[in-house]
């Protein structure tokens, strides 16, 4: 075989400079390919659904008796309990993707996809937060396809009429002592929303809620399986992470549910800062933005981005695993 | 030549320059001092058997490693202090599979541009001449999962030269591929070399895959046995064959030696 024509490649010993066009091609191509990918396993797409939908269709219906919901911000009547999981169902679809894709990340890190990505010029903090915006794209699809069904299911967002900051949350006790004022529910007027957005103004004005939590949970989970070797295969993150941060949360039950059966367990529940994306995408749902939950999840974005960055050592799982890639086992020396 | 002496600095007329190039697992040597060249140009094959170091020495040369002891250049760029300058000039197929089965070609294609940051028109344009290189322009719409393990390969070839690249690292590219696909993968990488003087590193255990007018390098147990011209490996081990060449020099039986 001949090769059919020059590629000119020798003017090219001098490539451009990686300016930003060219960094949002990169971007636009990792978080594209993510989306293609989940779009063309179609089985996975709808196990990805089946989860969070059985828990709403049992779980819910099943507790919907058990457990009475009062009037708390952010909600203006009294919810039905499926109403009030609903939120705590996405912060799942967001946990259980978040673990998958940053796992995956670990896990394939010798294969030639993710060794591919690493040999990109690009600085390697862009290309893996890149790479968990992907992983964030992916989970919002599985967000919207769960509150389209939940939608026929009776549980409709109530029209937004305008955008509130709402300070009161159970706050962090660290928070409280720097501006005590958290402590009292507060609600204020913010921006009004024209009326032709109104009846779907919640579920726009979540989509940032769910970007910033998407990504601290995927940092969070990549931080972890980069450090911790147990938590490479899911049985083990279902046991260890995902079971934990969920149900020590707010996703199931209000916190001052919680704080009346067990105080500790309570604690352990504003610790966890699982409950704060819950509440963040819970608030913005109804057009609210929970100033607490928006700090907190921030501020661990930023921490657990650092440390994930910091800890992914693409040559690890190499010496870990099979003894070096010198050793008996590797295949190709 | 059987001693291996440092080449000079590099220099960026050479594709890739590897000097004294150490690194350990633990208590394990597996690149003892490695020190190579490839010239802008050239077919370079890099011969050893499994476990020989090779795929430790790519993982460097990708900066898949940071610790890196010694100095890896590609087109004059230091991998450690440049990886940007030095990254963008080099293209790899790795052994493992990088492409989604699946995704089109075009939509794999376009993913891997957009690691090198070129996007739209621009990679359209690249994209078509990748896979006419390769001779599967008229599968860019094709799933990968529909091709041969040959074709496959080949797409893994257009993928790594989207970008241009001046220096072009194979990890064992015929492994698993029958004849006629292993020799035609050949005959392209060949071609690039000729037409677009493109350096490549061509790592591999099979002995059959050297020709007259490469240069070879004999990797073995970490070190470098050998660098220079097949007549050259010939005339220092006092053998006729290149296959009896490698026993020669790494003393090894003709059962380990493919």
């Amino acid at each position: 075989m001949t090769i059919a024509s020059p590629l000119h490649l020798v003017p090219d010993v001098t490539p451009p400079r990686l300016g930003l066009r060219a960094y949002l091609a990169c971007f636009r191509g990792i978080v594209w390919r993510e989306v293609l990918r989940f779009l063309h396993q179609t089985e996975r797409f709808f196990s990805a659904l089946v989860r969070p939908l059985v828990w709403l269709f049992i779980f819910a219906a099943g507790f919907r008796q058990v457990l009475g919901v009062s009037i708390i911000p952010p909600y203006q009547s009294y919810v039905l309990y499926e109403e009030f999981v609903t939120p705590g169902l996405v912060g799942m679809i967001l946990l259980f993707n978040a673990m998958q894709s940053s796992l995956s990340m670990v896990y394939d890190r010798e294969t030639g996809t993710m060794r591919t990505l690493l040999v990109s010029p690009f600085p390697r903090s862009f290309l893996l937060v890149s790479k968990l915006l992907g992983g964030v794209s992916v989970a919002l699809l599985q967000v919207f396809a769960f509150l389209l069904v939940a939608y026929f299911w009776g549980i409709e967002l109530p029209p937004v009429d305008e955008i509130k900051l709402f300070t009161g949350f159970e706050s962090p006790g660290w928070l409280e002592a720097i501006i005590p004022s958290m402590k009292e529910p507060v609600i204020v007027s913010f921006l009004a929303v024209p009326a032709f957005l109104q009846p779907v103004a919640g579920y726009l004005f979540v989509i940032p809620a769910l970007v910033i939590a998407g990504l601290m949970l995927g940092s969070l989970a990549l931080f972890m399986s980069s450090i911790i070797k147990q938590l490479e295969n899911f049985a083990g993150v279902m046991n260890f992470v995902i079971f934990p941060m969920f149900f020590a949360s707010s996703a199931l039950y209000p916190l001052w549910r919680i704080r009346e059966s067990s105080p500790l367990l309570y604690e352990i529940c504003r610790f966890n800062p699982f409950s704060y994306a819950v509440e963040l995408i819970r608030f913005a749902l109804y057009g609210h933005v929970d100033v607490v939950s928006l700090l907190v999840v921030s501020a661990c974005t930023v921490l657990f981005l650092a440390a994930a960055v910091f800890a992914y050592n693409p040559s690890k799982g190499l010496i870990g695993r099979r003894g070096g890639p010198g050793g008996p086992g590797a295949g190709g020396g | 030549m059987t001693s291996v002496s440092l080449p000079p600095v590099g220099s960026p007329l050479d594709a890739l320059s590897v000097r004294g190039v150490s690194h350990r697992f633990g208590d394990n040597l597996v690149l003892d001092n490695v020190s190579l060249t490839v010239p802008r140009g050239s077919f370079t094959v890099l011969l050893g058997l499994n476990g020989a170091g090779k795929s430790t020495l790519f993982a460097l040369v990708t900066r898949l490693y940071d610790n890196v002891s010694g100095d890896i250049r590609i087109l004059g760029h230091d991998v450690r202090r440049r990886p940007t300058q030095a990254l963008q000039r080099l293209g790899v197929c790795f052994q493992s599979k990088a492409i989604d089965s699946d995704l089109s070609l075009a939509q794999n294609l376009a993913y891997h541009a957009s690691l090198h940051g070129i996007g739209g028109r621009e990679a359209r344009k690249r994209i078509a001449k990748a896979l006419e290189t390769v001779g599967l322009a008229d599968r860019a719409h094709a799933k990968v999962r529909t091709l041969s393990g040959g074709q496959a390969r080949r797409v893994e070839i257009a993928r790594s030269l989207l970008h241009r690249p001046g220096l072009l690292l194979l990890d064992e590219p015929t492994v698993g591929l029958d004849i006629g696909s292993r020799e035609s993968v050949i005959s392209i990488v060949r071609g690039l070399v000729a037409v677009e003087g493109l350096g490549v590193l061509w790592a591999t255990h099979l002995i059959d895959e050297v020709a007259e007018t490469d240069s070879v390098v004999v990797l073995h147990k970490g070190r470098v046995l050998f660098a220079g011209t097949v007549p050259g490996m010939k005339s220092a081990a006092g053998v006729s064959s290149v296959r009896e060449a490698f026993r020669a020099l790494t003393g090894t039986t003709i059962a380990e030696a493919a």
